[in-house]
């Protein structure tokens, strides 16, 4: 019976448009969540995704490609949240809550004022109707890349996140490290920002890494077990929804939430069988 | 190896070492002492590159930044980051794979023998998090040691340690010294074993600085005043 439904979900053309889309960014964005996290860069991820809103909704109002617009404005931001978070004498996190607030602001005011075919409601929280078939082989390519350079720089990214300043004693260009890191982030977050919307699309970067880390504790184990972890709860979580008839991004999150709760009694229960 | 020419350095402006000038040659273990605030970190920072003089340079002779091996103060590192030791050491060989990806078989074989030197090989998988605080420090010497061809940087390396740990790290470090040749950088509080390993000494004071042979700084009135007050005096000779 559930194999049926299974069956009955996916013989609508969006909806295995939605999956094949959400499946390759919800993975490449645990994959950048782990750096994200461990970096405790955790507030840039959600200040682009309210960055990426404002860039959508003025370059649709403007009459723009949407994605042309967002990726090229979301990686300057996501440049100069960086730089900001690593400066001592601002105040970082003040900064970025700044910056995303009056973005959200700047969306939802071109959203109102331009009134036609653009809906608040999917910029925000998400749409899996408006995947579209180029955006879908648009995300494929991009989560493709995306992920294709954090398999190369593997070990590299690594050591910037573990310790930076041994990785930058040592020899290595960290600066040019976390731009790559920055702008793989800001590139999943607009992207992500479709199915996800873009009050919870940091949650696909951040969930499936905290999730994982109350259970590995190994960064390969906690990367791996980040990719499935994603795959898993987007697809749960999707289907959930469809049934359920809720909405697709917060159910979504609702599975990571549980997936976190189990996660977190599992590390629990393992570190009192230890002791 | 290392040439420092009229260094100055600052803080917002304020000026922790000025003028400071001093060459490491190849193989000498060179002990930075002086009281808290008078630079020794800022110094090593310098060195390192992760902080730029106001005014001097700093030049390194055969040899690059990457041949550098460096142990930070172990505080500034998070005890939730998930890393196995093994993960951690092996990094230390990042600055030995130029174009490569992926570590190989030498990289592997390296890791291998520092963590062994180390006596953490046994507990290679276990998280870098859940150790204690002298088994974190060997599991971050030994990632320095793969990364060190010609100088090791060493920050307070027995900060976190008991007496008895401390003075084994100390015997490493001059092992290391003697037996692969590697030249010896340590900021150190600790001027007992400055003075029983170290070849030079660095002192910086917060008006005068020494630098030469350990032998000639026991006898300099900087050197005889500093090991008077932390009561050194008799483990000179």
């Amino acid at each position: 019976m559930f194999i049926n439904a299974i069956q009955e979900i996916f013989s609508h053309a969006f909806m295995v448009r939605a999956l094949i889309t959400g499946l390759f960014i919800s993975v490449t964005a645990a994959v950048v969540g782990v750096s994200l996290v461990l970096k405790r860069y955790s507030m840039i991820g959600d200040g682009l995704s309210h960055v990426g809103f404002g860039a959508l909704a003025v370059s649709t109002a403007l009459g723009f490609a949407p994605l042309a617009v967002a990726v090229p404005v979301v990686i300057i931001a996501a440049f100069f949240l960086l730089r900001l978070s690593n400066s001592a004498k601002l105040k970082g996190d003040a900064a970025i809550a700044l910056i995303s607030t009056a973005s959200l602001a700047i969306g939802v005011l071109a959203v109102s004022l331009s009134g036609t075919n653009a809906d608040l409601n999917s910029y925000l929280f998400g749409s899996i109707i408006a995947v579209s078939k180029p955006d879908m082989y648009l995300s494929v390519a991009l989560s493709v890349i995306v992920g294709a350079i954090y398999v190369v720089l593997y070990n590299r990214i690594f050591s910037v996140t573990f310790d930076e300043e041994f990785t930058t004693a040592t020899g290595a260009n960290t600066g040019a490290y976390n731009m790559l890191i920055a702008i793989s982030t800001a590139i999943t977050v607009v992207l992500g920002m479709r199915v996800m919307g873009a009050l919870l699309i940091s949650s696909l970067i951040i969930f499936p890494c905290l999730t994982a880390m109350r259970v590995f504790k190994t960064y390969k184990g906690v990367m791996l077990c980040s990719c499935v972890l994603a795959a898993f709860t987007f697809f749960a979580g999707l289907v959930a929804s469809f049934m359920l008839k809720t909405p697709t991004g917060a159910t979504i999150v609702l599975v990571n939430l549980v997936a976190y709760l189990v996660f977190y009694a599992v590390g629990k229960l393992r570190a009192g069988v230890l002791r | 190896m290392i040439a420092c020419e009229n260094v100055s350095f600052a803080y917002d402006g304020v000026v922790v070492l000025s003028d400071l000038s001093f060459n490491i040659n190849k193989g000498d273990y060179v002990c930075v002492v002086g009281e808290n605030g008078s630079g020794k970190s800022t110094l090593i920072k310098g060195i390192l590159g992760l902080k730029s003089p106001i005014k001097g340079s700093i030049a390194f002779e055969g040899m690059d930044k990457r041949d550098i091996g460096y142990l930070p103060q172990s505080a500034q590192m998070s005890s939730d980051f998930p890393s196995s030791v093994n993960e951690a050491v092996l990094s230390g060989r990042l600055n030995s794979m130029g174009k490569r990806a992926f570590f190989d078989k030498k990289d592997k074989q390296e890791a291998k023998k520092a963590m062994e030197l180390m006596d953490i090989y046994d507990i290679r998988g276990k998280s870098f998090g859940e150790l204690s605080g002298g088994q974190r420090q060997r599991v971050l010497l030994a990632r320095a040691l793969c990364s060190a061809k010609k100088l090791l940087v060493l920050d307070e390396p027995a900060a976190a340690l008991d007496p008895k740990a401390s003075y084994e790290m100390y015997q490493l470090v001059k092992r290391i010294n003697d037996e692969m040749g590697i030249t010896i950088l340590m900021v150190s509080h600790d001027c007992r074993s400055a003075i029983e390993f170290a070849s030079h000494i660095l002192h910086l004071g917060r008006t005068r600085y020494f630098y030469g042979l350990k032998e000639d700084y026991i006898e300099s009135d900087i050197g005889k005043n500093y090991l008077c007050i932390w009561g050194c005096e008799h483990h000179v000779h």
